[in-house]
């Protein structure tokens, strides 16, 4: 068996090698059916990998809770335009929801930031020490504020690279320095390492942290004390943040003091939401390709088959010979099969340079990210082995059923 | 022991459209091994339908066929393949090597059906085409060769599975008188020295000539049976 199939395979490539260009075109769907695969699924798990970096970028398991809309005379204000979320909210959510890892806190502003004579516009945050921690923020010089920082209300702050950019000289080092918020100066006491683009493409590492309470206290001032913009709150494992999102909704609800018929006076979003919108898109993107795929695939395989019965008719004679001294059906069966998977093996083979090249064109040009797995390849290497076998069955099996007799006649 | 070939009351029915042809009508017939014998006749006498019944590609409408004393009637397409493969060797008129493949692997090709190791393919049909006297030719290409020599490398063919029959449609056919005469004598010899049973179907009388034995076929009966007192009488 070993003989017959090296032989088989060493005749299937003299036969294409003979009508080259013949093969090359019926090859040319499950080439460009192959490529389509392989761009499609780098370029899908391209997008996937970048929106999961910026998910991550979120912090793990985090819950974000903002507070509602504010309606006065008619006009209603935007989401978050209320002031109706306060730190004893955070701190009870803490207390009376075991799910709740950590709670942490903060409002912001956009303000002027000052250095020596240089100045910048960027939202300063006023922050509890434990939004860093849910937030997943590291630190790239220096240290992040304490406890002590925040009753004392002390004048510290964390800078963001991109303010650490635009305020420093290259090489100056910011940890030690003075800027001022407002006038008010504040000691740099620690630099950010860097996040890049949040979900929503704006740059997070534009940013200034400072302490809630100095901040409530002498920067951003507020309507009443304890007023904060956002509650932050994260849970151990990602399959409990429904259930923690439950319970938050009940226990601000109570503390709210909302009627069953009231509608939420604030909104809850966690990571997942926003990763399900994003993968979404790119869900659609990858199906529709895969349907593009399926299709010139399909063309492909229909154009080996086409070009494999005709070489079957061709080559009547030739299989009455190989009959008359011996062949039996399986292996006229197997030597067009053989011949059949060869052309969507050479089809697939050029497909997967193609891809490759489409996908690394399309970071170039577009600036799309791409990740090229082996899988991909895998999968299309083996998909185009099962449409060179699929469609080479029914010529294949013809040529076996041919009767000697007149295979030997044909003319 | 037995006829190499036994037929008994062969009978070949096949419709052609509305008209049911009888290419054979009650052909009985027994074949010595090493015999060296023609079946003559018109076209269109059945002479074609019983080489291909003898040869294992068709099988009768009724009556019994026994190769080697085995009823080969009730064989299906894979056993007779494989009786085609170690028994008999076929001689067309029109060669039939497959073309752009060279002489060595076209006189390996039942070798490489029967499974060999490829060394041992090579080795046999390089011995087989020597036997010929085509030494040198083996990669030449089908369409690189004279008609003569594209009939021997046919014969090589036949002749390297080592067969008890070898079958010869036409052999001459397509031939020259030179050529022919050699490929008779080529035949003639594997018979005298090797004890093949060889069996040429013709309808040119100078052909069945060479022959010890000389069956006439007419309308799908045997007509004429004659053994010439010559040559031999039975083989070995």
């Amino acid at each position: 068996m070993g003989a017959f199939l090296l032989l088989t395979v060493t005749t299937a490539f003299r036969i294409l090698g003979r009508n080259r260009l013949r093969a090359g075109l019926t090859v040319l769907g499950i080439v460009i059916g192959v490529a389509a695969v392989i761009a499609m699924i780098s370029i899908g798990q391209g997008a996937k990998a970048a929106v999961r970096a910026q998910i991550a970028s979120m912090g793990t398991n985090v819950i974000i809770i903002l507070p509602g809309a504010t309606t006065t005379g008619g006009v209603r204000g935007g989401q978050g335009s209320a002031a109706n979320l306060t730190v004893a909210d955070a701190q009870d959510l803490k207390k009376k929801i075991p799910l709740l890892v950590d709670t942490g806190w903060g409002k912001r502003d956009v303000m002027q930031i000052v250095y020596g004579n240089k100045n910048w516009n960027a939202p300063v945050n006023g922050i509890s020490p434990s939004y860093l921690t849910i937030r997943d923020w590291s630190f790239a010089g220096g240290v992040s504020f304490t406890q002590t920082d925040m009753d004392v209300a002390a004048r510290v702050a964390l800078l963001g690279q991109t303010v650490v950019d635009t305020l420093f000289e290259p090489g100056e080092e910011p940890v030690g320095a003075t800027i001022r918020l407002k006038n008010v100066p504040f000691t740099v006491i620690g630099v950010l390492a860097t996040k890049g683009q949040s979900s929503q493409g704006t740059d997070q590492d534009d940013v200034v942290f400072i302490p809630f309470t100095t901040a409530e206290r002498k920067v951003l001032g507020t309507q009443f004390l304890g007023s904060i913009g956002a509650i932050f709150a994260s849970t151990d494992r990602t399959e409990d943040l429904p259930q923690a999102v439950e319970a938050v909704r009940e226990v601000l609800r109570a503390r709210h003091r909302l009627q069953a018929e009231q509608a939420d006076d604030f909104t809850i979003r966690t990571q997942v939401d926003i990763g399900k919108v994003q993968e979404g898109t790119g869900q659609t993107l990858t199906l529709m390709m895969f349907a593009i795929a399926s299709i010139s695939l399909l063309v492909g395989g229909i154009g080996i088959m086409n070009i494999l019965l005709v070489s079957v008719t061709e080559r009547t004679k030739e299989i009455g010979v190989r009959m008359a001294v011996g062949a039996k059906r399986r292996h006229i069966l197997l030597q067009f099969l053989i011949e059949a998977m060869t052309l969507s093996l050479f089809g697939g083979l050029l497909g997967i340079m193609l891809g490759i090249l489409s996908a690394r064109a399309t970071t170039v040009i577009a600036g799309w990210p791409t990740i090229i797995s082996l899988e991909s390849i895998v999968a299309a290497f083996l998909f185009s082995l099962f449409v060179g076998l699929f469609f080479g069955l029914y010529p294949a099996n013809k040529a076996s059923r041919l009767n000697p007799i007149d295979a030997l006649r044909y003319e | 022991m037995g006829s190499l070939i036994e037929c008994r009351d062969l009978w070949k029915v096949y419709r052609l459209g509305d008209v049911q042809v009888q290419a054979l009508r009650g052909v009985t017939l027994d074949i010595q091994r090493g015999e060296f014998l023609s079946i003559m006749g018109a076209s269109g006498s059945g002479k074609s339908t019983l080489m291909n019944i003898i040869g294992c590609l068709d099988s009768p409408t009724k009556g019994t066929y026994r190769l080697s004393e085995t009823d080969v009637g009730s064989f299906d397409s894979d056993a007779l393949a494989e009786v085609r493969n170690r028994q008999i060797g076929f001689v067309f008129q029109n060669f039939n090597l497959i073309p752009r493949t060279s002489a060595l692997e076209n006189v390996q090709l039942p070798l490489f059906y029967r499974g060999l190791p490829l060394r041992e393919q090579r080795t046999r049909a390089g011995e087989a085409l020597a036997r010929i006297g085509l030494a040198g030719r083996e990669q030449h290409y089908p369409a690189q060769l004279s008609g003569g020599q594209q009939q021997r490398v046919a014969i090589a063919r036949a002749l390297v599975s080592a067969p008890s029959i070898l079958l010869a449609d036409e052999p001459t056919g397509n031939l020259d008188t030179e050529s022919s005469r050699e490929i008779m004598t080529v035949l003639e010899g594997l018979n005298r020295d090797e004890g093949i049973t060889v069996i040429v179907v013709t309808h040119e009388a100078d052909i069945a000539a060479y022959t010890s034995r000389e069956i006439i076929i007419k309308d799908g009966q045997i007509v004429t049976d004659r053994v010439k007192a010559a040559v031999s009488a039975g083989g070995r």
